[in-house]
């Protein structure tokens, strides 16, 4: 059974394999409209954010790709990432190709400067208001109706009240909540030691830690577990008008944190790969009116509420909002205190908290 | 070839008149090397940079204590259904004839073609309290999703074509005769089932046992939408390598990817012993 | 001969039922129908469920949201790129697999079984070990992290890691099921080949391949489905850059996560339409090639 022209048997796998793509080429391509298919961005820049920003930054890209495309004829293409802050300052650091980020707080932004060079160390002194064009703060969701009675931080650490917020040491977010809980009880004893035992005494109510404040929000919401939720005010508000008003409410805390999430430019990369002046424009916009309605719109606090729709910024309540630069000497500080290897929050936490067995 | 020449002229490679041999070796050999080898010799360089001590104290934490614990027990558990019900699939794929016999054997193969995310989501969407088996079992207490029930859902659904496949072609070669001689010498039938065939299925229904449970250890994709993830409860040891990497904490990473290497070499063996006794017992894998 | 890490994939061509012979070797027909019955519904509710519930949810907001979720930008881009990741570890491990099963299977060598065995590890690893290798490789702490900054080269974060993941996970399928035909068809026919003075690779295109094509095309199509829909190796290693570095599995997480739900279980019910040609061409292989892919797994 000698062959040795070219067998016609061969073609066979060929066909084989033809018949195969082409089946699959119909079904992955056919839900595909063509005009879309040939989508060849002109430039690109990604932007790497914290979790919770999901929304809002699809809103403002698609309003800065419309404004740039008017004013320069250039069609852009803005790429987001999502993940917990600290995690994501982690791999901008391990190599991860970022045009801007727009973290949950400056320590992650200063950790970029510090250990990969990317930019320089008074990157926050370039935009205005500490490079924040948006702030939030820190409030608590509750189940509805709020069984618990959660009214206040104390309640938080209540025997027999489970917690739930993120992981301190990859989620921005959870910083914020941690340091909130400490500046209350800070307030009402003046004695760092109590405050120390109070935001124990609230880790020994946290059955699980997700690595960002969007995980949690699905703990919370989705899964049903906890009895509190110390969220970021959008993330909050968010849920809320995601999964409706009969199952969740917002409870505001007698006082809690300016969050301010700020924003950079990366100069290593912008000036190696050309993007320097659309990533500036980018983060311009961000200031901008047309942004800071969006801003506001996502339940963000703008930098510049007269841009703000009125009935949109009537969603904040006014509360008691203290400073990390007041009560911690700034991010640097807090950061090696608190959240560095062998600070205060991994002397404090046990994992499982009191639901270990 | 008598063993005295084997031994003075001692060949790597037996000597042959085809061609190619260099070629495809030495490819395959350096392809092997970059992709497969070299990283995990990267992982094991790494681990024993962590001394025994240091990869003892990470396997003995509490935290990835728990979740190896729950990793080995629901994947045993998960493995072990699909030992009976894998056998029994396959007994009835196998020996009987039923309207749409084809096409049950064809889907069998599906949790190897099925993304583990999408098994994920899907498996969440029908378990979750208001989803289809959810909502059932919501009014009995039963919680499926989110607690380690779920993770029993996701790997017995991804392990679930393992005991069947292995254990299909042994059955349908099973001499008939051993049968019929067991049943002339006045067996009953359930005698002849239980004395005659399961022990010579078994070597079939141990490996698909390993590797069904092998795979289990190791799964991610499928289980971490259904699991909830809560630390001690319902968190698997694949995610808290991810979780450790997130955290940078590469060496935690290392030392817990570096225990589930060991377990699949274990497993690895297992199979092998498993296969080379039923050799000698059976003649058959 | 080491078949260990997997299983036989499939019953090859599943052979008929005996006829109905000596009632001695049969089971009473109450037994028989409730066997048939505890498997039926065994299969039903672990398989077929779920798979009802991809397309039931992905058109839970009717067939126009469906379509719309595809209009995603970030959706096509992942699609894109999840065709491209296959198209380049498919081919590779092609190669791979033909080169590594002409080397065991015609030739006697030292360490052939250790050899074969090296070949099944990515079958028993995690996912998630299989990333993490390739961070431990070239992450910016990794062994190559500092040549590979000074040189400015991207691997993990970046495409080339998404391949590199998908061709470890990959890698097995088209060698293991080539090797096992290879072996039983041993090496007679292509020594013919060579005496009747064709050359080496004439002999290997005009008798080697054609003999196990079926195989071949077998282990392309396992190997494909799972490179497209990987999700533990590659999500440790993308970055999840939307529209860059986010495969279809990807995208399924982060619409999921997003409440996105229909969008979620669009994508998904993409990849479970390729499981199910993928299932259905497999099966089509078996049923008319059966003979040809492998009397040898049957003695594995």
């Amino acid at each position: 059974m000698m062959h040795l022209r070219r067998s016609t048997r061969w073609p066979g796998p060929v066909r084989g394999v033809l018949a195969y793509s082409l089946v699959l080429a119909a079904t992955l391509l056919a839900a595909i409209p063509f005009g879309h298919a040939q989508r060849a961005p002109a430039v690109a820049i990604t932007n790497v954010s914290y979790d919770p920003t999901r929304e809002l930054y699809k809103a403002i890209n698609e309003a800065f790709a419309k404004e740039w495309l008017a004013r320069t004829g250039q069609t852009v293409t803005i790429r987001t990432s999502h993940g917990g802050s600290g995690r994501q300052a982690r791999t901008v650091i391990d190599g991860l190709q970022a045009d801007v980020v727009t973290l949950a707080l400056a320590a992650d932004i200063d950790a970029i400067a510090q250990r990969a060079k990317l930019l320089p160390a008074d990157w926050q002194a370039r935009l205005p208001n500490n490079s924040s064009p948006y702030t939030s703060t820190i409030v608590f969701l509750v189940r509805k109706g709020n069984p618990k009675g959660i009214r206040d931080w104390d309640d938080l650490a209540r025997p027999g009240v489970a917690v739930i917020t993120p992981n301190p040491k990859t989620s921005g977010g959870a910083r914020w909540n941690y340091l909130a809980a400490w500046a209350f009880e800070l307030d009402r004893t003046k004695d760092p030691a109590k405050a120390k035992a109070f935001v124990e005494a609230i880790y020994r109510n946290v059955p699980v830690l997700d690595t960002g404040a969007r995980g949690s929000t699905t703990t919370f919401v989705q899964r049903g577990i906890g009895d509190v939720f110390i969220s970021w005010e959008n993330e909050a508000h968010l849920a809320l008008a995601e999964f409706g008003a009969d199952r969740i409410d917002i409870v505001y805390p007698s006082l809690s944190i300016l969050a301010e999430p700020p924003v950079a430019l990366v100069d290593a990369v912008v000036d190696r790969r050309g993007t320097r002046k659309l990533a500036e424009a980018y983060l311009d916009f961000l200031y901008a009116p047309t942004a800071q309605r969006i801003v506001a719109a996502n339940f963000y606090r703008p930098f510049r509420p007269e841009a703000a729709d009125p009935a949109d910024l009537a969603r904040f309540p006014r509360l008691k909002l203290v400073t990390i630069d007041a009560v911690f000497g700034g991010w640097a500080k807090a950061q090696g205190e608190h959240f560095a290897e062998g600070g205060v929050f991994d002397r404090i936490y046990r994992p499982g908290g009191s639901f270990a067995r | 070839m008598s063993l005295a020449t084997h031994a003075t002229t001692f060949r790597f490679r037996q000597p042959s008149a085809l061609p190619g041999f260099g070629l495809t070796f030495g490819f395959a050999v350096t392809y092997l090397s970059l992709i497969v080898l070299i990283p995990l010799g990267v992982l094991v360089a790494r681990a024993s940079g962590l001394g025994l001590e240091g990869l003892w104290q990470t396997a003995t934490s509490p935290r990835v204590l728990a979740a190896l614990k729950l990793s080995f027990g629901v994947s045993f558990a998960a493995a072990a259904v699909n030992a009976v019900a894998g056998l029994v699939v396959a007994w009835v794929l196998t020996r009987y004839a039923f309207p749409g016999r084809r096409l049950l054997d064809a889907i069998v193969d599906l949790p190897f073609a099925l993304p583990t995310a999408v098994a994920g989501i899907a498996l969440t969407a029908i378990y979750a309290p208001n989803g289809w088996i959810g909502g059932l079992l919501a009014p009995l207490g039963v919680k499926v999703a989110y607690t380690p029930l779920g993770i029993f859902v996701a790997l017995v659904f991804i392990s679930l074509p393992f005991v069947v496949r292995t254990v299909q072609p042994v059955l349908a070669d099973l001499d008939r005769e051993i049968e019929e001689a067991s049943a002339t010498l006045g067996a009953s039938r359930a005698q002849t089932v239980l004395r005659v065939i399961l022990p010579s299925l078994l070597p079939a229904v141990l490996t698909g046992f390993a590797l069904a449970f092998g795979r289990a250890v190791g799964e991610y994709g499928s289980v971490i939408f259904i699991a909830g993830n809560m630390p001690f409860v319902s968190e698997i040891a694949p995610l808290l390598i991810v979780i450790q990497l997130e955290e940078f904490n590469y060496a935690g990473a290392t030392a817990i990817a570096t225990i589930m290497l060991a377990i699949a070499f274990v497993s690895l063996l297992a199979i092998n012993l498993i296969q080379a006794w039923s050799r000698r017992r059976f003649g058959h894998v | 001969m080491s078949r260990t890490m997997m299983p036989e994939t499939s019953t090859r061509g599943v052979p008929a039922p005996p006829a109905p012979s000596a009632a001695v070797t049969d089971e009473a027909p109450l037994t028989r129908w409730v066997l048939i019955g505890a498997a039926v519904a065994f299969l039903l509710l672990f398989l077929v469920l779920p798979l009802i519930a991809i397309f039931a949810e992905a058109l839970r907001r009717g067939i126009a949201a469906y379509f719309a979720s595809f209009a995603d930008p970030d959706t096509q881009d992942a699609i894109r790129l999840t065709l491209l990741v296959a198209a380049i570890a498919v081919p590779l491990n092609v190669v791979f697999g033909i080169a590594a099963a002409w080397a065991v299977a015609k030739f006697d060598f030292a360490g052939k079984s250790l050899f074969v065995t090296f070949i099944d590890l990515p079958f028993s690893v995690s996912p998630v070990v299989s990333g993490l290798v390739f961070v431990l490789l070239f992450g910016a702490h990794g062994v190559f992290g500092g040549f590979l900054q000074a040189h400015d080269i991207r691997i993990i974060f970046a495409v080339p890691g998404i391949v590199l993941a998908t061709i470890f996970v990959t890698f097995p399928f088209v060698a293991r099921e080539l090797i096992p035909l290879m072996q039983e068809q041993g090496t007679a026919e292509e020594e013919a080949a060579l005496t009747l003075g064709a050359s080496g690779f004439r002999m290997f295109l005009t008798v080697t391949l054609p003999n196990v094509k079926w195989a071949l095309l077998y282990g392309v199509l396992l190997a494909n489905a799972r490179a497209m829909g990987e999700f533990g190796a590659v999500s440790v290693v993308s970055g999840h850059i939307r529209g860059l570095t986010n495969t279809m599995p990807l995208q399924v997480e982060i619409l999921y996560n997003e409440y996105a739900f229909v969008g979620a279980f669009a994508v998904a019910s993409l990849l479970a339409g390729l499981a199910l040609v993928t299932l259905v061409a497999k099966a089509l292989l078996e049923w008319r090639y059966g003979d040809a892919l492998a009397r040898t797994h049957r003695h594995g």
